[in-house]
């Protein structure tokens, strides 16, 4: 069929009527303390939606017919009426897909899930052996999440997720991981480290050199076709080749993130006041923040693409990822801090002295190390409940967010995960 | 996700692809259709791809598959001249083939004719 994505591609920038998927952040309580949890889980907020609240949001998804959530965390799971809310969204014809530590994945359960055509699981694991993977999300964790995967196998789920952060420990795993994938039936999906939240006191440490994005970049083209990325590799397309994916920044524009408190921002790697759009508790509710906020109106103005609009690559990466920039105190109108061409590292180096920007909120449990190695990090207080909104200046936006990937907790939720616009003709 | 997304729209020109336009088709029963300015979305809650329409004329005609005898008559009833037709019926194919569309067999004509 012939193709034209750029006119699609400019219907996603100005934002549709209701998100094409959304990533539902469920609770921050989690039994992992992973160094590089996105969402600084740990502990739950006294303030998280009650079930009442949940079910609220979920008919508003099925009246603005969301078709599918990325339920994540936390540990999904562990809240009490996790089973309740899966069964209401898919009797309200909204789909699931959860992401999970495999904490809950008994035999039971496995089976129960391999009977629906409405939930989907992801499974995240970030190293392909015990040694590298418990290094990041703990001890025994890499057990307890290769049993649910064999639970999930043994009960006949084809084609679930294991989805992985890519780290400067595992990117030479690559082809174990896919090895692993293939031998329970499952389905590989990669995602890329952002230093948001716990990830900015680990990103130094774990996020990709520079040789080992150029692997990783040769090992998506050659096997890219049944290895899912989120599109969260778009950064990399600066190499030559674009990568499958959207290939845009579809944070308030065709995905957003819920998160456990009901606040709503542009983007599940993005938890900060800066991003802030709105709280499904306010009087319009969802439907309200994503048609009204401030904020997602002007992400869905056309941005500037700063200093990088004059890179050969710009149209490629479009500058890479929003949140990326924001956590390691970078312009966003800059280039990413993991530019394919050095211009990331070189404005890294000039930053100045500056403290980046810390997550609004830190959920981690309390009096357990969460860094790695030679991690600094302060103890940051907790705060509970909606942040007074703030939108992003013109210069901000866009160079686009890459939605998607992201870390370790149950959650790696990219919205547009795997979703592929054919190439532009 | 496993949401390949994939757009399907009448192409300038292009065979008909083998689709059978004169077969009885239905938007699959696991699809869930989201209209927008440029066309519509299309989900399938089993295979979890999405889709795009990228006309609202496409739009019109999947809608009206299920209720009409056949492709061609849905084609018919959206308004699609004979020269558009070619192209429709590789959209339609493309959606077939991501399972978007199937096919009634038990269910042609039902004018008798």
């Amino acid at each position: 069929m012939t193709v034209t994505a750029a006119p699609l591609t400019a219907e996603f920038r100005s934002g549709l009527d209701a998100p094409i998927c959304l990533t539902w952040e469920l609770t921050y309580a989690c039994n992992l303390s992973c160094v590089h949890c996105l969402s600084s889980s740990g502990r739950r907020d006294p303030a998280e939606l009650s079930t009442q609240d949940c079910k609220r949001v979920i008919d508003e998804l099925e009246r603005m017919q969301v078709f599918y959530v990325n339920i994540g965390g936390g540990e999904p799971t562990v809240r009490p009426d996790f089973w309740e809310l899966v069964d209401y969204a898919t009797a309200h014809h909204v789909g699931v897909k959860f992401s999970t530590n495999g904490l809950r994945i008994t035999p039971a359960v496995a089976s129960r899930l391999a009977g629906s055509d409405y939930i989907d699981v992801q499974i995240s694991l970030d190293g392909a052996t015990a040694e590298v993977n418990d290094a990041v999300r703990g001890r025994g964790s890499f057990e307890m999440a290769t049993r649910a995967m064999q639970h999930l196998a043994d009960a006949g789920f084809r084609g679930f997720k294991i989805s992985v952060v890519m780290t400067r420990h595992n990117i030479a795993q690559l082809d174990a991981f896919k090895a692993i994938a293939d031998s329970f039936g499952a389905q590989l999906r990669i995602t890329r480290l952002r230093p948001s939240g716990r990830g900015a006191d680990v990103w130094d440490e774990l996020h990709p050199t520079a040789a080992q994005q150029r692997e990783l970049y040769d090992w998506l083209v050659s096997h890219g076709e049944n290895v899912l990325t989120g599109d969260s590799f778009f950064h990399l397309a600066g190499y030559g080749q674009e990568l499958p994916g959207l290939n845009m920044c579809g944070a308030g524009r065709v995905v957003c993130l819920i998160d456990p408190v009901g606040d709503v921002y542009a983007c599940p790697f993005a938890i900060h006041s800066e991003f802030l759009a709105g709280n499904v508790r306010a009087p319009g509710g969802f439907a309200g923040v994503w048609r009204s906020s401030e904020l997602f109106a002007g992400l869905r103005q056309p941005q500037s693409g700063g200093a990088c609009t004059s890179c050969s690559a710009f149209d490629a990466c479009q500058g890479g990822c929003m949140a990326a920039k924001f956590f390691t105190g970078l312009p966003l109108d800059g280039p990413d801090p993991e530019c394919v061409r050095g211009f990331g590292e070189a404005a890294l180096a000039t930053a100045g002295t500056a403290a980046p920007p810390r997550p609004s909120g830190d959920h981690s449990h309390r009096g357990r190390p969460t860094t790695l190695g030679s991690g600094r990090r302060a103890p940051v207080p907790v705060s509970i409940g909606p942040r007074p909104g703030q939108g992003l200046t013109a210069s901000t936006g866009q160079a686009g967010l890459t939605v998607r990937s992201a870390p370790d907790r149950a959650c790696d939720e990219s919205p547009l995960a795997g979703f592929t616009l054919p190439p532009a003709r | 996700m496993s949401t390949n997304g994939q757009t399907a729209q009448p192409p300038a020109t292009s065979p008909e692809a083998g689709f059978d336009l004169d077969a009885a088709w239905r938007l699959h029963p696991q699809v869930s259709v989201r209209p927008e300015r440029f066309g519509a979305l299309l989900y399938h809650f089993g295979t979890r791809r999405l889709s795009f329409l990228k006309s609202p004329e496409l739009l019109s005609v999947v809608s009206s598959l299920g209720a009409q005898p056949s492709a061609r008559a849905a084609c018919a009833e959206a308004g699609i001249g004979p020269a558009e037709l070619p192209a429709y019926a590789r959209a339609l194919a493309t959606l077939a083939t991501s399972q978007m569309i199937c096919g009634r067999p038990d269910d042609r004509r039902k004018d008798g004719t």
